[in-house]
C-alpha cells in the first residue's frame, strides 16, 4: 500500500478539520487585568475529525491506488482470457478463484502455518532487536563491540544461511522462525538505536535536575521519544519476516505457503501458484496494517500522524 | 528579605570559574574567572551579550556542565553532579511533545516520586496562575512559543524548589504577557523567599526583578560589574517603570552593555 499517499491525504483532511475559534485565556496579573487571547491557530485542541470526514479522507486516499489495481487486474484478465499468453503460464482470474475455493481448506492450513512462523519470528525479532538497541544506546562498550558486528552481519546474505539452518534444525518450525528473526532483526536494531540516540540532550539534562534515575528517564523520556523511529523499523521488519518464513519453507518444509509454491511450481500448476502468491501478499498486508494500527494508537502525537487519517485508524 | 527561615551562608557560591570548550575545530573560552556569591533569598539577574556564557554559568550551578577550573557550591554543598534541589527553566522550553501541558508540568512530580494528589493540586494552581487554563490537554505543538515557556515555568515551580535557575524564561513572550509574568514571578519570589538566578536580555526585566544585576562581558565571559538595585523589595510594575532610580540604573546598564558588546 502506498503509505505516503495515505499520510498526505490525512494531512489535507486535518487542515480542513482544524481552525475552530480559540478559547481565550485570561491571565491573572498583579495589578493588571488585561485579557490576553492566545495567538490564532493554537486554540485548545483541534477537534477530532468526524467519522464522515474520516471516511471521505480514506476514500480520497484509496481511489487512486484502487484505480491502478483495477487497471492491472483488467489487463491480466484480458491477456489471460484472450490467451495472448498460454493459460498454463498465466491463468485467468476465474481459474485462480476456482482453485482458491476448491482447495480452500488446504490453503488455509498452509497460510496459518506461514502466518504463525512469521508472527513468531517478528515478535522475537522485535524483542531481541529492542533489547540490542537499548544495550547499544546505553553502553559505550557494547556500542563499540556490538554495533559494527550488527552492521557487518547485514552483509551476509541470510537467505544463503537457510540450508545450513535446515541441516542444523531439521524441517520443522525452528529454521523458519530463526530465518525470519535474522532478517527482521536488523531494521529493528537500527531504528531503535537511531530513536534512542535522537533524544534532545536538553531533555536528559532536565531529567537529571529532577533527580530521576536511568530507568525513569528511559521510561518517561527516551523510550517514548524513540517510538516513532522504532515503529518505522517495525513496519519494515514485519514485511521482511514474511520473506524469512517463506524462504525457510523453500529450503525444506512439509507445509506452509512456501512449500505449496514449490509444489505448484513443480506441477506447472499456474492457478495454484497465483493463489499462493495472493495469500502470501495478504499475510504481509494484514501484518503491516496491524503494525500501522499499533503505531496510530501508540504515537498519535507524532508529526507524521497528527490528526492524520490513515487507512487503518478509521 | 522577607519571611526568612534560618538562612546562613550562601545559597550559591562560585569561585574562579573558568570553562573552556574544545571542539575538533576550535577552542572557546566561555567563562573566565567568574566569582559570585549569592545569598539565600536573593534575586540575581544576569545580563550580557549573546554567547558570553550565561547559559553555561547556570548549567554549571545545576551540575550539568563541569567547569574546567574553579569551585561551585549549592546550598553549602559542593556541586559534583546534577543537582536536584533546583528548578531549571531552559532557554528552549524542552517539553515532551507527546504530553499535554498539564502532563508536562506533572513530569516533575513523576520523576521525583512526589505525592500525586498534592502535585495535581499544585499543578492546577500554577496553570491558573500562568493563564494556561483551557489548555491543560494541549500538546506542545498546539501551544504558542510563549505558552510553551509558561508550561516550562510551571514545571520548574511545581516542587517549590529552594533555588530557581532561569535561562531567558520569558524570551518568547509578547511584551504585555511578559510584564504580567514578571509581576507574577516577583510575587512568587516575595512570598516564597526562593533564591532566583535569572538570565535575560531585557534590561527592564533585569532591573524590575533583581535585587542585584550582574553584567557580563562578551566572550570570554567575565563579570564586569554587579549593581545593587535600590528599589523596595515589594515592587509594582507601573511604579517601578516611572521611578527615577529605575531610569538611572537602566541607563547605566545600557551604557555598560553597549561598550561590552563593542569591545569584542
Ligand atoms: N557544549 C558546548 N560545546 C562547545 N561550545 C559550547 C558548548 N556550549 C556552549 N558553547 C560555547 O560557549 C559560549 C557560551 O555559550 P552560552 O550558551 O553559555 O552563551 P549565552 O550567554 O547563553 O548566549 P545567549 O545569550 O545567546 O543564549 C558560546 O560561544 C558557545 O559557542
Ligand atoms: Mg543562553
Amino acid at each position: 500500500m502506498t503509505e505516503n499517499a495515505l499520510h498526505t491525504a490525512g494531512r489535507q483532511a486535518a487542515a480542513t478539520a482544524t481552525g475552530t475559534p480559540a478559547g481565550s485565556a485570561s491571565t491573572s496579573g498583579a495589578g493588571t487585568s488585561t485579557v490576553v487571547g492566545p495567538p490564532p491557530g493554537t486554540g485548545g485542541r483541534p477537534p477530532r475529525p468526524t467519522l464522515g470526514r474520516r471516511a471521505v479522507a480514506v476514500a480520497d486516499s484509496l481511489w487512486r491506488p484502487a484505480l491502478v489495481l483495477a487497471a492491472l487486474f483488467a489487463a491480466w484478465w484480458f491477456v489471460a482470457a484472450q490467451e495472448y499468453v498460454p493459460n498454463y503460464l498465466v491463468p485467468t482470474p476465474g481459474q485462480v478463484w476456482t482453485t482458491m475455493t476448491e482447495q480452500w481448506s488446504e490453503l488455509a492450513r498452509h497460510t496459518l502455518v506461514t502466518l504463525y512462523e512469521t508472527v513468531l519470528g517478528f515478535v522475537l525479532a522485535a524483542a531481541l532487536g529492542l533489547a540490542a538497541a537499548v544495550a547499544i544506546a546505553y553502553s559505550r562498550t557494547l556500542d563499540k563491540a556490538l554495533y559494527p558486528i550488527v552492521l557487518f552481519a547485514q552483509v551476509i546474505p541470510k537467505i544463503a544461511i537457510a540450508p545450513l539452518l535446515v541441516v542444523w534444525f531439521g524441517l520443522g518450525l525452528t529454521p523458519k522462525v530463526i530465518l525470519a528473526v535474522l532478517i527482521a532483526f536488523f531494521p529493528v536494531v537500527i531504528s531503535g538505536v537511531a530513536g534512542l540516540r535522537s533524544t534532545d540532550p536538553e531533555l536528559l539534562d532536565l531529567a537529571a535536575t529532577m533527580g530521576a534515575g536511568p530507568w525513569r528517564t528511559f521510561r518517561k523520556i527516551r523510550f517514548p521519544n524513540a517510538l516513532p523511529h522504532l515503529m518505522a523499523g517495525l513496519k519494515v521488519a514485519v514485511t521482511l519476516a514474511v520473506v524469512g518464513a517463506v524462504v525457510g519453507e523453500f529450503v525444506g518444509a512439509s507445509e506452509g505457503l512456501g512449500y505449496v509454491l514449490l509444489l505448484a511450481n513443480g506441477n506447472l500448476d499456474a492457478p495454484l501458484l497465483f493463489a499462493d502468491l495472493i495469500l502470501m501478499s495478504a499475510i504481509g498486508i494484514v501484518l503491516f496494517v496491524l503494525v500501522e494500527i499499533a503505531e496510530a494508537l501508540l504515537i498519535p502525537w507524532h508529526a507524521s500522524r497528527r490528526a492524520g487519517v490513515s487507512l487503518t485508524t478509521s | 528579605m522577607t519571611a526568612a527561615p534560618a538562612r546562613t551562608g550562601t545559597a550559591i557560591g562560585m569561585a574562579g570559574l573558568t570553562v573552556r570548550f574544545s571542539t575538533r575545530r576550535s577552542q572557546t573560552t566561555a567563562l573566565d574567572d567568574v566569582s559570585l556569591d549569592i545569598e539565600p533569598g536573593e534575586f540575581v539577574t544576569i545580563v550580557g551579550p549573546s554567547g558570553c556564557g550565561k547559559s553555561t554559568l547556570l548549567k554549571i550551578v545545576a551540575g550539568l556542565v563541569r567547569p574546567t577550573s574553579g569551585e561551585v557550591s549549592l546550598l553549602e554543598r559542593p556541586v559534583r553532579g546534577p543537582q536536584k534541589e533546583i528548578g531549571f527553566v531552559f532557554q528552549k522550553a524542552a517539553l515532551l511533545e507527546w504530553r499535554g501541558a498539564r502532563a508536562n508540568i506533572l513530569l516533575q512530580a513523576e520523576m521525583r516520586g512526589m505525592d500525586r494528589t498534592k502535585a495535581a493540586r499544585r499543578a492546577d494552581e500554577l496553570i491558573e496562575m500562568t493563564g494556561l487554563t483551557g489548555f491543560e490537554k494541549a500538546l506542545p505543538h498546539e501551544l504558542s512559543g510563549g505558552m510553551q515557556q509558561r508550561v516550562a515555568l510551571c514545571r520548574a515551580l511545581l516542587h517549590a524548589p529552594p533555588v530557581l535557575l532561569m535561562d531567558e524564561p520569558f524570551g518568547a513572550l509578547d511584551a504585555l504577557t511578559r510584564e504580567q509574568m514578571n509581576a507574577e514571578l516577583h510575587r512568587i519570589w516575595r512570598e516564597t523567599g526562593t533564591t532566583v538566578v535569572l538570565v535575560t536580555h531585557s534590561i527592564a526585566e533585569a532591573v524590575f526583578l533583581g535585587t542585584r544585576v550582574v553584567v557580563m562581558s562578551a566572550r570570554p565571559g567575565r563579570i564586569i560589574r554587579t549593581f545593587p538595585v535600590e528599589l523596595p523589595a515589594h515592587r509594582d510594575y507601573a511604579q517601578v517603570m516611572s521611578d527615577p532610580r529605575f531610569d538611572r540604573l537602566a541607563t547605566d546598564l545600557r551604557g555598560l552593555l553597549g561598550s561590552a558588546a563593542a569591545n569584542h
